[in-house]
C-alpha cells in the first residue's frame, strides 16, 4: 500500500459511518411479542388462581365472593345472548361523544392559556385545580340541572375531561424547546406558521399524554355517572348494569360488571392510545421512553 | 474609510454590501440593571466575503448576530441589510425532531409556499452540496452530530435561496453561531474544510461567531475581534491566503491582543 494520501471526502464518510448511530436489533417478531405478553398474562393467571383458592377456602360467604367460574359465566352469557354488544354501545358511544366535545373545548382553551398571559393567570390555576377535584362532585348538581337525561352525563364527562386534555396541551407547549421557535423565526416563519409548523408539531408528545389521561379521566366520570344516574329512560350501559347488579344483590353480576369496565377502559388505551404514542414518540428518536 | 470622507455619497453608495452597521448599540434592560452589549459597531461585509467575528465570552457575538437575523432590535445606530434574508446556523442544530432530513430542509421552502415537485428538487439538490446525499429519509436522532450540523446548514442555505421572491438578485449572506463549537476535533476539522468548499461554491457572503482563534484564521479571509462589555470592535487582521509561519504569526498575535481584551477586565 504505498498510497498514502487520503481520497478527497473519504476521512468525512468514515466519520460518518462509525458516528452514525447504530439501532440495536430487536430479536425475531414472535420473540419480542412473547417478550411482551407473557407477563401480563401470567399475572392474571396468577391473579385468578389466588381468586380461586380463596373462594375454594370460603373464608368468605358465597354471596361476597363469587366464583372466577361464575362470573365467567355472567359475562359468557351476555356474549351469548349479544347483550354485552348493546351494553358496550351505550358507553362506549357516549365517552366517545364525551371526549370529542372535550377535545373541541379544551384545544381552544390550552391554546389561549398557553398563549395570553392574562388568560393563564387567570383561569390557568382554576383549570388545574378542576384537574384533583373529581368528576363525580358534579353528578348532583348535573342531576338538579340537566334532570336524567344525557346532557347531565356529559356535563360530568366534559368537567372530567376538558381539564385533563387541556393542561397536556399547555405542558406540552411549555416544554418546546426555546431555540426552536428561534430557528423557526430565522427561517422565515410569521406568527401563524410559527404556530402550524414549528410550535404544535413540537408540542405533539405532551398533547398526546394530556389526550391519554383525558381518555381516563372521561371514561371513569361517565362511569361514575351511569352508576348514580340511572333511569330506564337513559339506556342501559355498563355503569347501569353495575347498578343493577347491586340492586340483585348479585355479586357475580358486580364482578363482572367491574371487569368489563375494565376491559374496555384499558381495550382503547392500548388499541389507541398506546400505538398512537408509541409512534409520534419512535419517529422522534425517544424510543427508550416506550415500554 | 477616512479617504473616502471626500468622495460624494452617491458614489460610494452603489457599492453593494450584503450588511453593513452604521454605530450599532444593544442594551438590555434599564436604568442601573443595563447591561451594555454592543457599542458603537461599525462593520461591514463585503460580497461574497467571509468574515469571522472573534471575543471572549460576554462579548456580544451572538447579539450582533441576532441583530443581523432580525430576531432581535438594536436599541441606537442601525443595520442596513442589503442582502436577501440571512441564512442563520446556530451552535446546535436544532432540528425539528419529527422531520427527517430532508423535511427539514424544505421546512423553510414550504412556509414560503414553495410547490412540493421544487421543494423536493431544492431539498435535495442542498443535501447533495452538504455530501448527505441519499440520507434525506433519515429522522435527525439517527444522524450524527457532525451531520445534524450539516443538515442545518443545508436548511438555513434554502432559506435564502428563495431567487424568485424579494430576494432575486441580492447578494446572499449566511449568518454561523459557533456552529462547530460542539462537535468534537476531527469532525470539526473536516466541516471547517467542508465550509470552505461550500463557501466558494456558492460564493455567499459569511458572517462567522467563534471564540477559537485558530478556527477564525483558517476560515476568514478577515478576522474582527470585538471587546466585551461592552462589545466593540477592537482591531481587524486581514488573514486571507496566510499559511505556514504567517498564519501562525497571525494567530499568535490575534491571541495575544485577546488575551489583553481579557485580562483588561481582571483589574475592573
Amino acid at each position: 500500500m504505498p498510497q498514502l494520501d487520503v481520497k478527497e471526502g473519504s476521512v468525512e464518510a468514515g466519520l460518518d459511518a462509525l458516528d452514525t448511530p447504530v439501532a440495536a436489533s430487536e430479536g425475531s417478531l414472535a420473540r419480542r411479542i412473547a417478550g411482551r405478553a407473557l407477563p401480563p398474562i401470567g399475572a392474571i393467571v396468577l391473579l385468578v388462581l389466588v381468586w380461586q383458592v380463596l373462594w375454594a377456602a370460603a373464608f368468605w360467604p358465597e354471596f361476597k365472593l363469587p366464583a372466577p367460574a361464575a362470573v365467567w359465566a355472567q359475562i359468557w352469557e351476555l356474549v351469548t345472548t349479544g347483550e354485552i354488544l348493546g351494553l358496550f354501545w351505550v358507553s362506549v358511544h357516549r365517552a366517545v361523544i364525551g371526549f370529542a366535545i372535550s377535545l373541541a373545548i379544551a384545544v381552544p382553551l390550552g391554546l389561549a392559556i398557553a398563549n395570553i398571559r392574562v388568560v393563564r393567570r387567570g383561569i390557568g390555576p382554576l383549570v388545574s385545580g378542576l384537574q384533583s377535584l373529581p368528576s363525580v362532585a358534579w353528578v348532583p348538581a348535573a342531576i338538579l340541572w340537566f334532570g336524567l337525561t344525557d346532557g347531565a352525563i356529559y356535563w360530568v364527562v366534559l368537567l372530567g375531561a376538558v381539564p385533563s386534555i387541556a393542561n397536556g396541551l399547555v405542558s406540552g407547549l411549555d416544554q418546546v424547546p426555546p431555540i426552536l421557535p428561534r430557528v423557526g423565526k430565522a427561517l422565515g416563519a410569521d406568527r401563524l406558521g410559527g404556530i402550524r409548523y414549528i410550535l404544535l408539531p413540537a408540542a405533539l408528545p405532551g398533547f398526546l399524554g394530556g389526550l391519554k389521561q383525558g381518555w381516563a379521566f372521561s371514561w371513569r366520570s361517565l362511569m361514575a355517572a351511569e352508576l348514580i344516574a340511572t333511569s330506564p329512560d337513559l339506556g342501559e350501559g355498563l355503569g347501569q348494569y353495575l347498578h343493577n347488579g347491586m340492586s340483585l344483590s348479585d355479586i357475580s353480576m358486580v364482578f363482572a360488571g367491574i371487569l368489563l369496565i375494565f376491559v374496555v377502559g384499558v381495550g382503547i388505551e392500548l388499541l389507541v392510545f398506546r400505538p398512537l404514542e408509541n409512534s409520534v414518540l419512535k419517529a422522534r428518536g425517544l424510543t427508550s421512553a416506550v415500554r | 474609510m477616512t479617504a473616502t470622507v471626500e468622495v460624494p455619497r452617491k458614489v460610494t453608495e452603489h457599492v453593494l454590501r450584503p450588511v453593513r452597521f452604521h454605530q450599532v448599540g444593544k442594551a438590555f434592560g434599564t436604568g442601573r440593571k443595563e447591561v451594555v452589549a454592543l457599542d458603537g459597531v461599525d462593520l461591514e461585509v463585503k460580497v461574497g466575503e467571509f468574515v469571522c467575528l472573534l471575543g471572549a465570552s460576554g462579548c456580544g457575538k451572538t447579539t450582533l448576530l441576532n441583530l443581523v437575523a432580525g430576531l432581535d432590535q438594536p436599541t441606537s445606530g442601525r443595520i442596513e441589510l442589503s442582502s436577501s434574508r440571512p441564512a442563520v446556523v446556530f451552535q446546535e442544530p436544532a432540528l425539528m425532531p419529527w422531520l427527517t432530513a430532508a423535511g427539514n430542509v424544505e421546512l423553510p421552502l414550504r412556509m414560503a409556499g414553495v410547490p412540493k415537485a421544487q421543494r423536493r428538487a431544492k431539498a435535495a439538490e442542498l443535501l447533495e452540496l452538504v455530501r448527505l446525499a441519499g440520507l434525506g429519509d433519515k429522522r435527525p436522532h439517527e444522524l450524527s452530530g457532525g451531520m445534524r450540523q450539516r443538515v442545518a446548514l443545508a436548511r438555513a442555505l434554502a432559506s435564502t435561496t428563495d431567487n424568485t421572491g424579494e430576494g432575486a438578485g441580492k447578494p446572499s449572506l449566511l449568518l454561523m453561531d459557533e456552529p462547530f463549537s460542539a462537535l468534537d476535533a476531527i469532525t470539526r476539522d473536516v466541516l471547517q474544510g467542508e465550509l470552505l468548499r461550500i463557501w466558494r461554491a456558492t460564493g455567499t457572503a459569511i458572517l462567522f461567531v467563534t471564540h477559537d482563534v485558530r478556527e477564525a484564521v483558517r476560515l476568514g479571509q478577515r478576522v474582527v475581534l470585538l471587546s466585551s462589555r461592552p462589545g466593540r470592535v477592537v482591531r481587524e487582521w486581514d488573514v486571507e491566503g496566510l499559511a505556514g509561519s504567517d498564519e501562525s504569526g497571525a494567530i499568535d498575535e490575534i491571541n495575544s491582543e485577546l488575551r489583553k481584551v481579557i485580562s483588561s477586565h481582571a483589574a475592573a
